[in-house]
């Protein structure tokens, strides 16, 4: 202990000195105070690098001035504390923008009309057109993906889980996790090849098929992971009743953990709603509405929020519109996302325990 | 439970010896023997997928390589329309690799500190909420991120490019020309907001296994909270957030819409990361592959194959540093 501990005002303590409570927000008031003076004086206008200023102020008052009151020891701590605020609040930065500006360009052409009529021939540089092709497209190339790969993805986690021993099961194990790690591009770029070798043409379901490779391990993953929750106890009831090993895991492991599995199949479907990589490259995209997703050029939501992008100069129309499309994607991936999770946490206690 | 026993078989009479032991390893009724080739069946049809991935990569890949006039990895050059073709990918490795390391080091020292905040520092009744806002954020599309970046990230960026321009110009590395500021600093900053979230969820997971009694115990030691983090929760975490920051240096390697939105692409390596120009895999196959012909796209593959290898890499060095803790696999981040 430095020898401020030993201090005339409190003989009898066993703690050193310590600053007041509200030191760090007095603190803290006072370098974001002092840092939009100096700022205003010399004539920084941008506000990330005021709050920069203020940051760094904030975080050496502190050192030095508990390094002086508390001692070494106490000052490091506080250090660490003031860096890991700063590092929260940094980081808060963007991400509140990014919500805050999709929501306010984002609401300035969204309307009914807008979800419920297509670009057709409408220029970028006209108002009017909207995104119903691209939601059309969007939610049958997720359908599909999801039907293929949820009943490969849950079985497939059956057989880790039930079955799983030996060198397959770990060569499995081992494989999905390295394909939640594939980029989409490059499963984009599997499907390509495919339609090379067997001179096929873009559709929404060659789509699909990317994204199903993208989905499969996540469900696995997810799955398995709730699989490995339900109590053997309830197993092992059920043999000793007789019943088959399907037939327990069919009406027996699989109902009791079907909350999980539902929520971690709806996260896996918001992650790949808002895939553009892959339907670059597949689906091409496509102005006017089709409703096959077997054959011919489709559009959808986070294509369009790109080639509208794409075909606008930072303002006009179509900046519009791929702001208000960029809300809905946003909109819809986070429905799904929080209502993925209100089934986990009403499906919570089946679990177990 | 609706457990139903009407099913159960009869007794089989007076089983033989090889038949006794397939019943001790359980799967000897039809209805089991389907339903486990059914599942075995899926496990090997995902195997079967990589398999084929790395397959037809190569081949079509291998088609584009063996007509390429310049080479490979050192030509600065993607001229795939042209007789006879010449490209190579020494460019798009450089800016993969350079906007992939501003990326993680901003992003991995800021994650572990995030994570810090929500299991140690934060207040009790705040800590759950901003964990699940920081989940939420890792379901945003890249796209959106990118649609962002490029236009509200770009010029907040003058004011840091110029301050660096003035003050360490002479380092060569931040010497600026005054061009909208889309390099490979800016994309770097993009993907590191990006690669946060997933960062911090899989640190935050190993942050809150580690054993309460150790930091119990440094705590009654005397310690600050800054030293018990040091002493017991780092050291315990250390695999954990080595495997978290490469599961986002998986995704920054591989993220396509963001560069592309962002980046101001040429085929040049420039010294300096504040001009705008180079490239990623990424982002070049996605804006060379509207003009591409079979052959141009074949090209693409090729340099798709190369950023597949080099994911795979990474996730699988991550995966085994990860496997020596089961629990916290972060596949669900």
């Amino acid at each position: 202990m430095s020898t401020t501990a030993i201090n005339d005002k409190r003989p009898s303590s066993l703690q050193g000195e310590r600053l007041p409570k509200w030191f760090p927000w007095a603190l803290g008031a006072g370098s974001v105070a002092v840092s939009v003076g100096l700022c205003l004086a010399t004539g920084i206008d941008s506000r990330i690098q005021w709050g920069l200023i203020a940051a760094i102020l904030f975080v050496l008052g502190t050192f030095v001035i508990a390094g002086r009151v508390e001692g070494r020891r106490q000052a490091k701590d506080r250090i660490a504390t003031s860096l890991v605020w700063v590092a929260f609040l940094l980081a808060v930065v963007p991400l509140a923008s990014l919500i805050w500006a999709t929501v306010e360009r984002g609401t300035k052409v969204l309307d009914g009309y807008f979800l419920s009529h297509s670009m057709g021939v409408v220029a970028d540089t006209e108002p009017g057109g909207g995104i119903y092709a691209a939601i059309i497209g969007t939610l049958e190339q997720v359908g599909i993906a999801t039907l293929i790969a949820v009943p490969i993805g849950v079985l497939t986690a059956i057989y880790l889980v039930e079955y799983g021993r030996g060198n397959l099961a770990r060569a499995v194990t081992f494989f999905v996790d390295v394909m939640t790690g594939i980029p989409s591009i490059v499963a984009g770029l599997f499907i390509l090849s495919l339609l090379l070798m067997f001179d096929l043409g873009f559709s929404g379901f060659a789509g699909a098929l990317a994204l199903t490779i993208l989905m499969m391990p996540v469900v696995v993953r997810s799955t398995e992971e709730m699989l490995k929750l339900v109590p053997n106890e309830l197993r092992e009831a059920s043999f000793a009743l007789g019943v088959p090993k399907w037939r327990t895991i069919l009406k027996v492991v699989l109902p009791t953990a079907i909350g999980g599995i539902t929520t971690g199949i709806m996260l896996a479907v918001a992650r790949i709603a808002g895939e553009t990589a892959p339907v670059l490259l597949l689906v091409f995209g496509n102005p006017f509405i089709n409703n096959n997703p077997f054959e011919g050029a489709q559009s959808s939501l986070p294509l369009y929020i790109y080639q509208q992008f794409k075909n606008s100069a930072g303002e006009g129309a179509a900046y519009d519109r791929a702001w208000a499309a960029a809300l809905t994607l946003i909109a819809f991936v986070m429905i799904l996302n929080l209502a993925a999770r209100g089934i986990a946490r009403w499906k919570a206690p089946k679990t177990g325990r | 439970m609706d457990i139903t026993t009407q099913d159960a078989p009869p007794p089989t009479p007076q089983p033989t010896q090889g038949e006794r032991k397939r019943a001790a390893r359980g799967a000897t009724r039809p209805g089991d023997r389907v339903f486990l080739g059914l599942a075995r069946g899926s496990g090997i049809f995902l195997l079967l997928i990589m398999a084929a991935i790395a397959v037809f990569l190569s081949w079509r890949a291998a088609i584009a390589i063996s007509d390429n006039e310049g080479n490979f990895l050192t030509t600065f050059e993607w001229n795939t329309g042209t007789q006879p073709p010449v490209f190579g990918i020494a460019v798009l490795a450089y800016g993969t690799i350079i906007s992939s390391i501003i990326a993680m080091a901003i992003a991995v020292p800021v994650s572990v500190a995030i994570a810090l905040f929500i299991t140690h520092y934060a207040p009790r009744r705040l800590s759950s909420p901003i964990a699940y806002v920081i989940d939420l954020l890792a379901a945003v599309p890249s796209i959106v991120y990118g649609l962002w970046g490029a236009l509200i990230l770009v010029p907040q960026m003058d004011g840091l490019f110029g301050w660096l321009n003035d003050y360490f110009r002479w380092t060569g590395v931040f010497s600026w020309e005054e061009g909208a500021p889309r390099s490979m600093l800016t994309v770097g900053v993009l993907l590191a907001i990006m690669i946060l979230p997933i960062i911090t969820n899989v640190s935050r997971e190993v942050f809150n296994q580690v054993p309460q009694m150790h930091e119990e115990a440094a705590l009654a030691l005397g310690a600050t909270r800054w030293e018990v983090i040091r002493m017991a929760v780092l050291p315990f975490g250390r695999s954990g957030i080595i495997s978290a920051s490469m599961l986002g240096l998986g995704r920054a390697l591989g993220e396509t819409m963001a560069v592309a939105t962002v980046l101001s692409p040429d085929f040049l390596i420039h010294g300096s990361l504040l001009n705008p120009g180079g490239g990623t895999f990424a982002q070049n196959i996605a804006a060379k592959f509207p003009e591409a012909d079979e052959f141009g796209q074949d090209a693409l593959i090729a340099s798709g194959l190369v950023l597949f290898v080099i994911t795979l890499l990474v996730n699988g060095a991550a995966r085994m540093i990860i496997a020596r803790r089961k629990e916290f696999s972060g596949a669900n981040a």
